[in-house]
């Protein structure tokens, strides 16, 4: 099995078996996106308007509650000194967690948005355009929880820092992501996919670099 | 079991390493060379910076000044990829079992057996339950096992025995006896009067204080 393999499989086990976080973020999204209509009141029309839009703020909050599951564990209990002695890169280490966290993170998100969507009265047009600005955008989210995680991994319990360091760099994601998903609003037509994918892409290229320099800095 | 293979011929030499956390300089002008074979005792008080001499070796943290040589890794070897690290923290993840640790930690680093050194740690027997329940002394005993499973040249290892009982201290003597005796080179930090056998050097890092 090679190393990068070996890091997904371990981080795909551990949450797996630690079941109860998954199931804490995606409650978290649940409720967040329950509880808008009640705060908007019960306009149809405005609900299926503000929905896709509601949708995204919830995802990047559940995401964000989660940042501090990436590196803090491994870095609190040695496991990334040693980890640094892997005949792969830190970066690619970091990669490889990366796409752990999305699938345990994000992905059942996802799963769940057609739910939500029902509750905001989206047609089956709208909810498939949701959900796949959903898909497209949130690896640049997990991104750039990547990098805010690392930064704050040697701060005894960064708790809010992470988030307040990161949210700026999510708004061109949820920009894109909204004009995406939401008809009418300009770039729905398909530039705004475009941009929300050329976005992630550059995300996902940056953040493993950016959070293993991280990641040194604090060993230091 | 059959002897295990021998090391490639690795050698160490540090000189004029200093280090520094923060703003205080930990330790400065320390130099020594080791041997295939040889073995280094670190002592000094708490705070004398015998476990950032161990991160500096193995390039975990930069030094400020000195030079750090490995020589006879063979050609395309990065000095990463036959370091092992075994910090104060035994980098035992709790909700995985015995096995499925060790076996992280071969799979990660490509090569290895784990089932020997499950025997010789004494958790065969806990294999397959998770660690989280291991005692302190236990969970060293699985950190140690990482040493023992993937074959690596050259080992930096910091208070190896703390938590174990006289059985487990012992298994660490003859654990690093035999890794030394394969050609390999150990640095092992302590400042507990350890009775390594085939220890042939010790290095005293006298404490420094903040001025």
């Amino acid at each position: 099995m090679s190393p990068f393999l070996a890091m997904l499989r371990r981080d795909l086990r551990i949450s797996a078996r630690t079941g109860g976080s998954i199931l804490t973020v995606a409650l978290f999204f649940t409720l967040v996106g329950a509880l808008m209509p009640f705060a908007v009141g019960p306009d149809r029309a405005l609900l299926a308007r503000l929905g896709p839009g509601i949708v995204w703020i919830a995802a990047l909050l559940a995401l964000l509650i989660a940042i501090d599951r990436l590196f803090r564990a491994d870095h609190e209990d040695g496991t990334l000194a040693a980890l640094r002695l892997a005949p792969i890169s830190l970066e690619a280490i970091v990669f490889a967690k990366l796409i752990a966290h999305w699938l345990l993170t994000a992905l059942p998100l996802i799963v769940i948005t057609p739910l939500l969507a029902v509750l905001f009265g989206l047609d089956g047009d709208a909810t498939l355009r949701l959900l796949l600005t959903l898909l497209i955008g949130t690896p640049s989210l997990t991104a750039f929880a990547a990098i805010g995680g690392a930064l704050t991994v040697s701060i005894g319990r960064g708790g809010l820092l992470a988030p307040v360091l990161i949210l700026p760099l999510c708004v061109p994601t949820l920009i894109f992501g909204v004009a995406a998903a939401t008809p009418g609003l300009p770039g729905s037509d398909g530039a705004a996919l475009l941009y929300l994918a050329a976005f992630t892409l550059l995300a996902l290229v940056i953040a493993p670099f950016a959070a293993a320099l991280a990641l040194k800095m604090a060993a230091d | 079991m059959s002897a295990p293979a021998a090391f490639p011929p690795v050698a160490l030499t540090v000189e004029g390493l200093a280090c520094r956390r923060g703003d205080l300089e930990v330790f400065a002008g320390v130099s020594f060379t080791l041997a295939p074979g040889a073995a280094l005792l670190v002592t000094g008080e708490n705070g004398a910076g015998k476990s950032t001499l161990l991160m500096a070796l193995a390039g975990l943290l930069r030094p400020t000044a000195g030079r750090i040589q490995w020589s006879g890794l063979g050609p395309d070897m990065l000095p990463r990829d036959s370091i092992h690290h075994l910090g104060h923290l035994s980098a035992v993840k709790p909700s995985l079992t015995v096995a499925e640790n060790l076996g992280f930690w071969r799979d990660l680093y490509g090569l290895g057996d784990i089932g020997p050194a499950l025997a010789q740690s004494g958790l065969a027997g806990l294999a397959h339950f998770p660690a989280g329940f291991l005692s302190a002394g236990q969970m060293r005993r699985l950190g140690l096992a990482r040493l023992a499973a993937v074959p690596r040249p050259v080992w930096l290892v910091d208070e190896p025995a703390t938590g174990l009982d006289e059985a487990g201290a012992a298994w660490v003597n003859r654990l690093i006896a035999a890794h030394l005796d394969r050609g390999g080179i150990a640095v092992v930090a302590t400042h507990q009067r350890l009775a390594l056998t085939g220890v042939a050097e010790t290095l005293s890092l006298a404490g420094r204080r903040a001025a």
